[in-house]
Parts: C-alpha cells; sequence; structure tokens
C-alpha cells in the first residue's frame, strides 16, 4: 500500500481525448516528495526547453502534495506548474481551498495534462469515472459561474472546481485558474488552461488516504494545531498587526491598513502617500469592509480564516483572499469600494491581482504621458476607476489595446515602443511584482528578489523578520521562544542585527549570514510546496507550527521513509536545483537575476555582486546561477547535468 | 423505574462555522481501524452542507437510520437563505448517499466517539477550532427502556430491509461455506 500518496496520477491528453490512470514510481517520491518537487521531475522528463508555452507538448500539472488530505492541518495545496507565456520559464503557482484533498480521495496525486483540444471542454473526475465533456455552453461565462452551472448539471453539489474565466480562455498572459475562494494566479497558468481548451476541472472523490504511522502522526497533528491556538491568542509584539499572526496576510479579518496604504505604492508602483490613513479613511474603510463582508471563510482542514465572502450592492457574491483586496484600490488610486467592487469582476473573468491592476495602471501612465493615445484607446474614459473597468474589459477579451495589455508590463511595453519600457519598472523576470519602492538596500531582500524562482517575494520571504527590532530587551524577548530556528546562531544574528550603525542594513547580515538566512527562508518554502502545506502556517509568518524540527517527524510517519532533518534538507535542495536546472536549460541567467531599479533608493552594486557570488556558491551554482556537475551528482542528479553538458549548458570537465 | 441518564449535546454554532471540514476529517480519522490509519470526509458522522455563495454553514450529525423515506420533503429558508431538501435532517435515508459507507452502503451514525477509547470531548468538537461546535453534558432521569439497536445490529437490519431477511441469510450462509474450504 502507498501512504499519504495515492500512487496514481491521471494523464489526460486532450488532442486524442484519451485518458489514463497511471501508477507512480515509489523511489521519485522518496527522491521528491510530491507536490512542486514531482511536478518538477516531470517538466523536466517530458517537456524539451524549446517547448512553447502555447504548444500542445507543454504539460499542466495539478498536483496535490504529499500531505495534502491527511489530518495534517492546512495541507490543502494544489501546486499547478507548466511554462509560463509571460516569464518563458517554469510558472509556479499554487492554490489553498478544497481541489486538492478531493483529487486525492477520488484517488489521485496529480492530474497531467497535455495536448489542445479542438473544441473547449471540461474534465469531470468522480473516483475511477473520468469523462471529458463539452463545455461550448460555458464559452465565455466566468469562473464561478461556470463551476455553479457544472456542479448543476453534474447534480454534484460536493464536486470541487478549477476553472477559468474569460481571461483565460482568451490567453490572457496574467490569466489565473479560479476555484472558489482561492486562485493559482502567478504566470499565467490561466493562460496555458485556456491554450488547451480545457474551461474547468471538477473533482469528487470518497476513497481513504492512508496513514503510515497513524499514533504518532496524529500525535504531531495535535501538536500542530495546539500551537495554532497558542499562537492565535500571543501575537508577536513589536512587528505590525498584519505580520503578528498566522495564516495568510489577515487582510479579511483586519481593517487596519495603515501598513500597506502608506508603505506601499500606489498607482504604476510610484506613490508612496505617508499620512494617508486619517481618522476618516480609517473609519470609511472600517464600515466598506464590515458592510461587504459576509463571513470569513478558511480552507480544507484550517482553523484560519483568511478568505471572505463579499457582498457589495449591486455586484454578485464573491469569494476574496487577502491581497486582491488592495490590489485594485491602490492601482486605480481609489477606494476600498472600487476595490471590492472592481474585483469581483476581475475574479469572474479570472486574472491575477497583482499582474492586472498594475499593467492598468501603467497604461494609464503611458496615456497620460502621450506614448498611448486617444487613437490607441478610443473612447478611454477620464476617471481612474472608468478607466480601470474599462481596460479590464479590453484585456480579458485581447480587444484593441487589451491585446497588447493582456502580454503584460514587459512585453507590452516591448509592442508599444516610444519609451515605454521605462514604465515597466516593476518586474522581475518580465513579470509584475508587489507594488514596493523602499529606501535602504536590504540584503536578505536583495537576495531573495534576485534568486527566487516562484518570481513572487511572499513565495520566499518568512521565518526571518523583515526588519531588526530597536531594543535589545525586544530583541530578547523575541528569540526567548523562537525554537523554530535550525540552528541556535541565527538567534544571535538577529539579536545583533540594528536599525542603525555598524550592524545594520545594508552590510549586516553579513553577506554570509544573509546567505544562510536566505536558504532557511527558502528552504522552507520548498518543503511546504512539496508537502501541500500553506506557507501562510509555515514558511511565511514568523514563528509558525511547522517547522525544520517537526516537518521530519511528519512526513516520516505519513509516508513511512525515513526522512529526517539532514534528508529532508537534500530532498528541498534537490527539488530547488532541478526548478534551477530547467529554467537554466530556458535560458535563465545572472544577467535576469536582479530587483526593479527603483526597488531601493540606495543601491550597493559592489555589494550585490558579491552576495550574489556568494549565494550562488552557497547554493553549489556557478558563477553564472548554473547548478555544477558535483552539485547535481551530490543531490543524485547526474542525469540533470548530463544533460546541461549536452547542451554545452555546462562544461564537461570530466 | 427512573434512570439517570447522561445527556451529550453538540452545540452546533453554524454562525461560527467557516465551512473548513476539519470535522469531517477527523471524524472519519478516529473511526478508522486502526484508528488514524485513514481518513475519508464520506465516511464522517458529521457532515457540512456548505454554499458558501449562499453564506450557507450547516454542520449535520449522522443520525438514526431509516429504513423508508419519508412521505414527503421539506425546505427551510431561513434569513432568506433557502436550505436544500431535508438538509436538516440526520437520518441516513435511501433517499440520499448522506450518512452512509461509501463502499458498502452501511448507514453511519454519530457514536459521540464512545468507541474505544472514549474520548472526554468528541473529536469533531476538539478539531472545531472556531467553536462551532460546543460539547456540553448534562444528567437526566428518564424511564428505564430497553437498550438501543448497537452498529452492527444497525448495520444487518439496514441489509434486511434492503435485500430481504432470506437474501442476507443465504448470502451469510454462502460466505461461511466458503471461509471453511
Ligand atoms: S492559513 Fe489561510 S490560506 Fe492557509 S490554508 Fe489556512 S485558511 Fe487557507
Ligand atoms: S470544524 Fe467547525 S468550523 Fe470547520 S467545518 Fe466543522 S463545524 Fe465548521
Ligand atoms: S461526535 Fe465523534 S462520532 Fe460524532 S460526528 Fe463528532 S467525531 Fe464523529
Amino acid at each position: 500500500m502507498r501512504y499519504a500518496e495515492t500512487g496514481y496520477n491521471l494523464e489526460v491528453d486532450l488532442s486524442r481525448g484519451s485518458i489514463e490512470r497511471v501508477e507512480t514510481d515509489p523511489r521519485e517520491t522518496e527522491l521528491h516528495l510530491g507536490g512542486l518537487g514531482a511536478n518538477a521531475k516531470i517538466l523536466w522528463d517530458r517537456v524539451p526547453p524549446e517547448t512553447d508555452p502555447f504548444a500542445p507538448e507543454n504539460l499542466l500539472i495539478f498536483s496535490a502534495g504529499i500531505l495534502v488530505g491527511t489530518p495534517a492541518p492546512s495541507a490543502n495545496r494544489t501546486i499547478v506548474s507548466t511554462f509560463s507565456p509571460q516569464t518563458k520559464l517554469m510558472a509556479y503557482s499554487m492554490m489553498g481551498g478544497f481541489f486538492a484533498p478531493e483529487l486525492k480521495y477520488a484517488g489521485y496525486d496529480k492530474i497531467i495534462i497535455r495536448g489542445q483540444s479542438p473544441k473547449l471542454v471540461y474534465l469531470w473526475v468522480s473516483n475511477d469515472k473520468v469523462e471529458i465533456r463539452d463545455a461550448s455552453h460555458l464559452q465565455g461565462k466566468g469562473a464561478g459561474d461556470a463551476a455553479e452551472l457544472i456542479k448543476k448539471e453534474l447534480n454534484e453539489p460536493k464536486a470541487q472546481i478549477a476553472s477559468i474565466g474569460l481571461a483565460g480562455e482568451n490567453r490572457v498572459f496574467y490569466a489565473s485558474i479560479e476555484q472558489g475562494r482561492s486562485s493559482a494566479s502567478r504566470g499565467g497558468v490561466g493562460a496555458v488552461m485556456g491554450d488547451k481548451g480545457l474551461k474547468a476541472i471538477a473533482v469528487r472523490g470518497t476513497k481513504d488516504v492512508n496513514i503510515a504511522r497513524p499514533a504518532p502522526f496524529i500525535g504531531l497533528c495535535n501538536d500542530v494545531l495546539n500551537y495554532i491556538k497558542f499562537r492565535s491568542t500571543h501575537p508577536i509584539p513589536g512587528v505590525p498587526a498584519i505580520l503578528s499572526g498566522l495564516g495568510s496576510p489577515q487582510e479579511m479579518a483586519i481593517h487596519d491598513e495603515s501598513w500597506h496604504t502608506e508603505n506601499f505604492a500606489w498607482g504604476n508602483a510610484r506613490h508612496r502617500r505617508k499620512g494617508f490613513w486619517t481618522k476618516e479613511v480609517e473609519e470609511d474603510w472600517r464600515d466598506t469592509q464590515e458592510n461587504a463582508r459576509e463571513r470569513l471563510i478558511s480552507c480544507y482542514n484550517c482553523p484560519m480564516k483568511c478568505g471572505a465572502t463579499i457582498a457589495v450592492p449591486d455586484t454578485p457574491t464573491y469569494m476574496m483572499k487577502c491581497y486582491s483586496k488592495l490590489t485594485y484600490a491602490m492601482g486605480a488610486m481609489s477606494d476600498l469600494k472600487f476595490g471590492f467592487k472592481i474585483a469581483q469582476q476581475a475574479t469572474e473573468y479570472g486574472v491575477d491581482a497583482f499582474s492586472a491592476p498594475q499593467t492598468m495602471a501603467f497604461a494609464i501612465e503611458l496615456y497620460e504621458a502621450g506614448i498611448l493615445t486617444d487613437a490607441d484607446m478610443p473612447g478611454f474614459p477620464t476617471g481612474n476607476e472608468d478607466r480601470f473597468y474599462w481596460l479590464l474589459d479590453k484585456i480579458v477579451r485581447r480587444e484593441g489595446i487589451g491585446d497588447i495589455l493582456a502580454d503584460g508590463t514587459y512585453w507590452a511595453a516591448q509592442r508599444i515602443g516610444k519609451g515605454a519600457d521605462a514604465f515597466a519598472h516593476n518586474n522581475i523576470k518580465k513579470h509584475e511584482q508587489l507594488p514596493l519602492k523602499l529606501g535602504m538596500l536590504n540584503p536578505l531582500y536583495f537576495l531573495m528578489y534576485s534568486t527566487g524562482e516562484k518570481i513572487g517575494i511572499t513565495q520566499i520571504e518568512g521565518q526571518f523578520p523583515q526588519a531588526p527590532f530597536n531594543t535589545m530587551e525586544e530583541r530578547e524577548e523575541f528569540v526567548k521562544d523562537w525554537f523554530q530556528v535550525p540552528d541556535e546562531k541565527f538567534k544571535k544574528y538577529f539579536l545583533d542585527w540594528e536599525p542603525r550603525g555598524e550592524n545594520s542594513n545594508p552590510y549586516y547580515p553579513t553577506v554570509e549570514m544573509s546567505c544562510e538566512i536566505v536558504d532557511w527562508m527558502e528552504k522552507m518554502h520548498y518543503i511546504d510546496d512539496a508537502a501541500g502545506i500553506c506557507a501562510g502556517l509555515s514558511s511565511f509568518p514568523l514563528k509558525p507550527p511547522y517547522h525544520m524540527h517537526n516537518y521530519p517527524l511528519l512526513l516520516s510517519a505519513a509516508t513511512g521513509f525515513d526522512i529526517d532533518e539532514a534528508r529532508l534538507s537534500q530532498i528541498a535542495r534537490r527539488n530547488r536545483t532541478l526548478i534551477r536546472a530547467i529554467n537554466v536549460r530556458r535560458g535563465l541567467r545572472r544577467a535576469d537575476e536582479k530587483p526593479p531599479e527603483d526597488h531601493w533608493k540606495k543601491r550597493f552594486p559592489e555589494l550585490e555582486e558579491k552576495l550574489l557570488d556568494a549565494y550562488y556558491k552557497f547554493k553549489g551554482w556557478n558563477s553564472e546561477g548554473i547548478p555544477t556537475k558535483e552539485s547535481l551528482h551530490e543531490l543524485a542528479m547526474d542525469y540533470v547535468s548530463e544533460d546541461l553538458e549536452r547542451r554545452g549548458i555546462l562544461k564537461n570537465e570530466g | 423505574m427512573k434512570v439517570k441518564k447522561k445527556i451529550k449535546t453538540i452545540k452546533v454554532v453554524a454562525d461560527k462555522c467557516n465551512g473548513c471540514r476539519a470535522c469531517e476529517m477527523i471524524c472519519s480519522a478516529f473511526h478508522a481501524s486502526p484508528k488514524y490509519s485513514s481518513n475519508n470526509p464520506e465516511r464522517s458522522r458529521i457532515r457540512v452542507i456548505r454554499d458558501p455563495l449562499s453564506d450557507i454553514y450547516l454542520p449535520v450529525y449522522a443520525g438514526e437510520y431509516t429504513p423508508a423515506e419519508c412521505m414527503g420533503r421539506d425546505k427551510y429558508v431561513l434569513d432568506g437563505k433557502e436550505y436544500g431538501e431535508c438538509a436538516f435532517c440526520r437520518a441516513s435515508c435511501p433517499s440520499r448517499s448522506l450518512f452512509k459507507e461509501p463502499d458498502s452502503g452501511l448507514p453511519l451514525k454519530c457514536d459521540m466517539c464512545e468507541d474505544d477509547p472514549s474520548q472526554e470531548t468528541p473529536l469533531c468538537v476538539q478539531w472545531c477550532v472556531n467553536e462551532a461546535l460546543v460539547y456540553e453534558e448534562r444528567e437526566e432521569e428518564i424511564d428505564d427502556g430497553s437498550e438501543a439497536l448497537g452498529d452492527m445490529e444497525t448495520g444487518v437490519a439496514s441489509l434486511v430491509d434492503k435485500y430481504g431477511l432470506e437474501k442476507i441469510l443465504d448470502t451469510v450462509a454462502r460466505m461461511s461455506a466458503s471461509r471453511k474450504d
């Protein structure tokens, strides 16, 4: 018997209309666990680097992490992997909600989609019964509407559905895959789904998920649950409210947005608005939120409530998760009422809530600068809010200027020319970033922004505080019960970190310390993504219930493998290195690894080079960021170095 | 004759439910054998009727097995929200798939986690961190009556209802014969 995982993948070829249930090799599980790591192995093996993201040969994988469907709290992540039309690299998007556990209960670890259907279809998976069904009647329907219609026609209210909206159907480069209260938004995974002619996947499962060593496993799960309860009554003092608790940022619960609205940049990631959060604004936003929010809601088997059902006048009820609350409001220089209203449409169309508002704000800037004109945008309204609605509509339909903007700011700037690229200023590896513009370079964030392969900062940061604490007392208080550190030295790094003076940014944490801290933070994300645990209870917040000390025990008890800390670190490193190799094979090099030019006012080119050199070395990569033959050998991935040598990417020195 | 009986109540504060389904998961894990060796919400003795867009969150406990469905169905509208047919009913009933083992179709019934080892607080309550499920106990004096049917008897009774006593006896005879070979 297989434990924690089901041991089966579903292989669907939409060109041929074939469906196969395929047993997987347990040795792969031992090497990569599941989720992201397993996806990476499949993409490495089966998608040659020349493959266009919109080619039938590209795969679209929906994968449940290895702990998904077990009693481990928040083990509910669906890891969607493919190649991104926007970055051309491996796309990397995850969603919470209820889809992945249902897939496990249906008896599958993954659904692997290849080919292209000649007409729009959806996939219906009900335990062993799997069908490709006509979806022509769902064409143009909103992602949520389509899901509701599918549930009705299948007469399966308990089915879990992942679907795309108009943006995905029209291959908007930042189209999302929506699933009730969650979505896989980054990297344009929805565009690939649309390109494959797949409107939705509906899943219903009624089988068991098995645990190898039940007694220790449930004990560990109870510990996790108890620690969550403890943390809910013990928020971390000395950090902004939004960083003090567990879960994704508690945007739906908390109405105090002073931190985001005053520290993050508005418009096209341009304007900091110090003093924005006045008493009147606070009252207005609080009332708006309280009136709109019907209920706080959670994902499968998780006690946190990071999402909410939102109902605003004249707008259908919808579900929202954390940050989309602010991105449209701030992109349009508007307010929360507008944010809630337009987010409903955007969710139905299915677009990423970072890239979409940023691209629209970018278009408004170009228009104001005279680079885009009335000839390009006939009928462009005057107010910002109307402009956002107008642009959103054009983009998801790829109509007129919308066809260009649908490719995101980087590609749109290339096509528009006339200096437009100066306005596409907030990208890393061609992908729009959080709108954040700061003063002094932070060495940890420099490394994370530069080298992160998930191309979103929230998918690599966590664990280590974002800024030093002012007084030694506060720091000592913080490290007292900081048992999550994998090594005591991290406490010392933090204690010695000062807001000013010698031990402050950018030269402290030192280059060596920065490498270690960033590696730790990143490692925890890679473990979560293989396990299918939500980052909100693990790699993202400070002092989480999942950490380097209980993870090996949980994974061992669930799977029956013997995984200690060293072996788990090795697996995380293997998965991380494999993704690097996949992207290197598609052309990623050191020159691509840089934060937006204007992310910090104060930059230190020499130090930055040093940081990158040291970090690459620490990771076992050469000065171009390519994994070395030796490090690949240590990770039992000689097949990767052989391939890279054959392609002349690694020099054969043997 | 009067006897003392412990009345166990789970207060369902539906307003606090966030739809996480931890209760379903842990109930099925607790009742797996060996304990916690597997889980499958479909085997749970509590199910959450969940329709987020209508703001419907209704945890329902599995009650008695019934051989025949009611003469008619009921449908509630509360606070403007329309609940599905028979939503509030706890029965394992032939009219629906709710509260039945997925493989055998045998009825499921909440046993308040009195299974061995008996739990002080039911598992679903322990795992509902949001306190949508609250456990309460009190004593009451009642008339001494006969014992309720045990788990196995309920199961067999439902099979009898479905297939008829004769068929069941035949099957049992055949099975015991083949076991002997
Ligand atoms: S912490 Fe929040 S986002 Fe994560 S699983 Fe729980 S409810 Fe979902
Ligand atoms: S555990 Fe509690 S909050 Fe979660 S679904 Fe069950 S009753 Fe609702
Ligand atoms: S009380 Fe026990 S048996 Fe009843 S639903 Fe809750 S967990 Fe299941």
